[in-house]
């Protein structure tokens, strides 16, 4: 009850752990790039020195950034991030000496940038809740962020994704992956509630009201759109599968998938079969050899023939670094087709590494949003796991010949300046959150909030130093207790006489000691109200400055048995 | 949320896991297959990241490899005397493939073959660089160069045989080309240069000796005669009765003899050979019957030792005749119209032959009517020249018996001795030959070719050799066109280059 016993003591922060990895994620690269000038010419590369001196320099500053502002994040996002990044600025540099135009510089100065981003977000992003607050911008944003490669020329394969500005290229749809994801993140938590209750079952499924979908619809036409008018196959099918996946999430209907699946397939081979460009992919998909039949497809392309022709010389253990021919792919060995060369040269055991640090990265990722303690904290590192998650099984899938060819870039791997920035702040993003989520809690400051969490077990786990706090949050979900808000004046209407309430989510009801407001008088009236308004804002503390007060109505009217402002914290009305 | 989440996260290793596994197939289960797609070059720019094995003449090399700035062609072809050999080496270039021996022993040069494979390893193991290993060739450096300085300025093909083993001594193609340029790293110079070649009216690229085939002319009359003195009714000596010119059946026309019908109407075997009389072998011909002609060229190699059969149209190229390189076959065909059978009998008609074939027949005749198989590759060496693989002389058939062939030596001896090519004697050396001047075209509208085939033998040492001129320049007129003026002089300087005289 005293806040001695809440003041986080000994709780590791697992900062040496991500020290320690880090000089991995560091040495590896910089054996990979003394590897390439063995190979090479038999001499030790000039930039050697530089190289490692640079990486571990970038690792150096985030990690100290790191355990300063979010001491409490999870310990592997960063080395992960870091290793890819190093492993990607090798293979360039490998690829280069090749070619006349060199990229590494460049990619090396993006990646700094990214760095100098990442530490921004880490430093300024003091809570991820603060962007919530631009919801609606983020979707404007977005918005001219998609529409604004329409002006300019198409790349060599005609995928207009670029922003030329005089020597300067950008790829906006990098930077759209984030401000989506927040819009999403920030639109669902609001309308959550209502896609999820307000709900007809036609045939076993769920199938949401109209007004409801509508937005959705929307979505789903915006990646068409991207996918005529940009013939950017792989943005479209990320922000659609994005989308469709974290509707899931915040609103637990499977129906929504389904619903999302069939639009897009229905969508995929609608424009599949009629837009050229994307049927070519298609075409090149089914046959990649076709290309030197009797009869090759016209504008066809050898990129994806030479590729498999790559990984087939790979095999099991790879030609090694700098011994192979990836260059033989052409202009894209470097940007799309970067996994090629890891397949080449580094063969299966080097993809199957790659990938493993993928699903690291994105499971990682995906386990953030599991212990974020806030709705908005759990679907914005859940997109943004997600989106990571899409982009790596588009990009690895269309070279490899899984899928077909989308143009998009291997996170952190491939050149490319948007991308390596893009994946930094996403990287941030997820490290904010999780310091969020790992951190023990604050002391508390008012009565209710020791209340509140001497009447969970979780919390008690985690008092007794069970090491990963993040674990108990999430378990904190099944473990919850039908009165999470003992001691408000509102809760004991609903405490203790709703045996069979469905659900109350944890993760919203542990979050009532805020970060950015914390202090603020009106605060402890406010969390009841949040809590029991269906489709509110559960668990996201009133704005700075803003006056707390009871949420309004849930956006779609209510649904179900849930009342307004100030109703008892009733059931959710659905029952699963 | 929580429950979706997780349900999400399964689904995110779902993905990646179809990501591993689809490299497990095309790296393990499909790897083989797309490592070995012929657009592949992966495994050509491997053959050329070390030096390539070379070609050996007198246990010197004649070809070479030199280390280049560029990374997928690290090791660029060179050629000594790259004209000269360019019809037994052929080229190895990157961007159009090879031909000739350099295709034919790619495993033994690039050092595939799996002989070398010991080699290879310890070469590993001692930190040495891989290395090809070498093709050592029967060529004589000298009889090579004189083919090709005989044949300078000409268009023609020379070969000579060793008639005891069927080594082949000499192979000469001209015009020629220099293979060096075509194993240049710069793709633009290459791109020219093919073009250039095969632009070229003069073809150098063709290997004349082993895929042309010309029609032999006089020289096979040879042939004629050994049909003529194996079917036991001639001796060299025996009296013919012929008339010339000789009418064809049912015909107005009739054929000459070039020498006037005093020197050939009544003459012996042997003379009408000197005198190149056409009505005699002609008349032998109708009278033997086409068959007998046939079988007797088969003997000699003619259709791939009756293996292919130029009248059915098809082609049995299993049996053709590899000196490793493929030999075209030479064509005799079976003709059942009389005139047809009459101007075959003297090299005319449907009748071609290959350089190589030509010179077959004259080493027979030399080797006592034993043809060997002609070979151009006399061992395969390892990367140190140790010999990995000896070829050993082949009987490829009794041609004709011993005696016939002493008579025909005698009767060749004649030609040079007294006969139509006196200019071929070499003082002290044994010489036979047979001139050729094959008229070509309707109404003899062509320039004809000039053929010499002879064999000289200097204690027991032999050679047998075939020239073909087919000049189309007209720096020549058309009557000096003739086996013994044109074709005779570097048949010459090849015996005496390998006789050492």
């Amino acid at each position: 009850m005293s806040n001695t016993t809440i003041t986080p003591q000994s709780a590791p922060n697992r900062r040496n752990t991500e020290l320690m990895m880090l000089g991995f994620a560091v040495l590896v690269p910089v054996l990979a790039y003394a590897n390439v000038g063995l190979a090479g010419d038999g001499r030790l590369p000039a930039g050697l020195v530089s190289y490692g001196l640079g990486l571990g320099f970038m690792a150096g500053i985030a990690h100290l950034v790191v355990r300063k502002f979010t001491p409490y994040a999870d310990p592997l996002l960063l080395p992960l991030a870091t290793f890819l990044n190093g492993m990607g600025l090798v293979l360039i540099y490998r690829l280069d000496l090749d070619l006349t135009r060199k990229a590494a510089p460049t990619q090396l100065m993006y990646t700094a940038m990214g760095v100098a981003l990442f530490v921004g977000v880490v430093v300024f992003l003091r809570d991820h809740r603060l962007l919530q607050r631009y919801t609606y911008i983020a979707m404007l944003v977005a918005l001219v962020l998609l529409v604004s490669p329409i002006p300019f020329p198409g790349d060599t394969y005609g995928a207009k994704i670029w922003i030329r500005l005089g020597p300067f290229s950008i790829q906006p749809g990098e930077f759209t992956k984030i401000v989506l994801t927040v819009f999403f993140a920030g639109y669902l938590m609001v309308k959550r509630d209502a896609l999820a209750l307000a709900s007809r079952k036609v045939m076993g499924l769920y199938l949401p009201r109209g007004r409801d979908i509508f937005p959705i619809v929307v979505v789903w036409l915006l990646s068409l759109m991207i996918l005529v008018f940009e013939r950017d196959l792989g943005t479209s099918l990320l922000f659609f599968g994005m989308f469709v996946v974290m509707l899931y999430i915040a609103t637990e209907r499977v129906s929504w998938l389904i619903f999302g699946l069939v639009m897009a397939i229905g969508g995929a081979a609608l424009v599949g079969s009629v837009e050229p460009h994307v049927k070519g992919r298609v075409d090149a998909w089914l046959d990649p050899m076709a290309i030197y039949g009797t009869n090759p497809p016209r504008g066809g392309s050898e990129q994806l023939a030479q590729a498999l022709m790559g990984y087939g010389d790979g095999g099991l253990l790879g030609k090694g670094l700098n011994q192979g021919f990836p260059n033989e792919i052409g202009f894209a060995a470097r940007s799309d087709f970067i996994l090629t060369t890891v397949g080449e040269e580094l063969g299966l055991a080097g993809m199957m590494a790659i990938f493993m640090v993928y699903a690291l990265l994105i499971e990682r990722g995906l386990r953030t949003a599991l212990a974020a303690r806030d709705p908005f904290g759990k679907l914005l590192a859940a997109g943004l796991s997600v989106v990571m998650a899409l982009q790596v099984f588009v990009v690895a899938g269309g070279v490899t010949g899984l899928i077909p060819l989308t143009g998009m870039t291997m996170p952190f791997l491939a050149q490319g300046g948007s991308s390596v920035i893009t994946n930094w702040i996403l990287v941030a993003i997820l490290i904010v959150v999780s310091h969020t989520a790992r951190r023990p809690a604050p002391p508390a400051v008012a009565g209710e909030v020791s209340a509140t969490q001497n009447s969970r077990g979780g919390r008690r786990a985690r008092r007794t130093g069970f090491e990963d706090q993040a674990l108990d949050a999430a378990d904190a979900d099944e473990l919850a207790e039908p009165t999470p808000v003992q001691g408000s004046p509102l809760g004991d209407l609903s405490g203790g006489h709703v045996p069979d309430r469905p659900r109350v989510d944890a993760d919203a009801a542990t979050e009532f000691t805020p970060i950015a407001s914390a202090g603020t008088p009106a605060e402890p009236s406010s969390p009841p109200d949040a809590l029991t308004v269906p489709g509110g804002v559960p668990g996201v503390p009133p704005r700075p400055g803003t006056p707390p007060g009871p949420a309004g109505p849930p956006p779609g009217g209510g649904a179900g048995g849930a009342s307004g402002p100030g109703g008892p914290a009733g059931p959710r009305g659905h029952s699963q | 949320m929580n429950k979706p989440l997780r349900k999400v996260s399964i689904f995110c290793l779902v993905l990646v896991a179809a990501l591993m596994l689809r490299a497990n197939w095309i790296q393990v289960v499909k790897a083989d297959e797309y490592a070995d797609h012929p657009e592949n070059k992966r495994a050509m720019y491997e053959s050329y990241s070390h030096p390539r094995g070379d070609f050996l003449v007198d246990d010197k090399p004649i070809t070479g490899s030199e280390k280049t700035d560029s990374k997928k062609f690290e090791y660029q072809r060179t050629y000594l005397n790259g004209p000269m050999y360019a019809p037994v080496t052929g080229f190895k270039s990157q961007f159009y493939g090879s031909n000739l021996l350099e295709n034919v022993e790619e495993d033994i040069l690039s050092g595939d073959d799996s002989r070398l494979f010991v080699r290879r390893v310890i070469d590993v193991v001692t930190g040495k660089e891989r290395r090809g290993g070498n093709v050592d060739l029967t060529l004589n450096a000298k009889a090579q160069e004189a083919a090709f300085k005989g044949l300078n300025g000409k268009t023609g093909a020379a070969a000579a045989i060793d008639p005891t083993t069927g080594q082949i001594l000499a192979m000469v193609s001209t015009p020629s080309y220099d293979p060096a340029q075509l194993a240049v790293n710069d793709k633009k110079a290459q791109d020219a240069t093919w073009k250039a070649l095969n632009e070229d009216p003069t073809k150098p690229m063709d290997n004349r000796v082993i895929r042309y085939t010309y029609a032999p002319g006089s020289t096979f009359k040879l042939v004629t005669a050994a049909a003529a003195i194996a079917s036991g009714k001639y001796n060299w000596d025996t009296v013919t009765n012929f008339p010339s010119p000789m009418p064809y059946p049912n015909s107005l026309l009739g054929l000459k003899d070039q020498a006037g019908p005093a020197a050939c109407q009544g003459s012996t075997l042997k003379v009408a050979l000197e005198k190149s009389c056409n009505t005699v072998f002609a008349g032998i011909a109708m009278e033997l019957g086409d068959a007998a002609i046939k079988a007797q060229a088969e003997k000699f190699g003619f259709n791939d030792f009756g293996k292919y059969d130029f009248t059915k149209g098809g082609s049995d190229t299993k049996n053709n005749l590899d000196i490793p390189t493929r030999v075209n076959a030479s064509n005799f065909p079976a003709n059942d119209e009389g005139g047809a059978t009459m101007r075959a009998a003297i090299g005319q008609q449907s009748v071609t032959s290959t350089p190589l074939q030509m010179a077959m027949v004259a080493a027979a005749i030399a080797n006592n009517g034993t043809l060997m198989e002609p070979y151009l590759v006399d061992s395969l060496r390892s990367q140190s020249l140790e010999t990995i693989e000896q070829t050993s002389a082949k009987k490829l058939s009794q041609a004709v018996e011993p005696n016939v062939a002493g008579q025909l030596q005698d009767m060749m001896v004649g030609v040079v001795e007294e006969g139509s090519c006196q200019s071929a004697k070499i003082p002290g050396v044994k010489v036979g030959g047979k001139t050729g001047t094959a008229q070509r075209g309707f109404a003899n509208d062509k320039r004809p070719y000039a053929w010499f085939v002879s064999f000289a033998e200097l204690d027991g040492k032999k050679v047998a050799v075939a020239v073909v001129v087919e000049d189309t320049e007209a720096d020549v007129e058309r009557n000096d066109i003739s086996g013994c003026k044109t074709a005779a002089p570097t048949a010459v300087a090849i015996m005496k280059a390998v006789l050492g005289k």
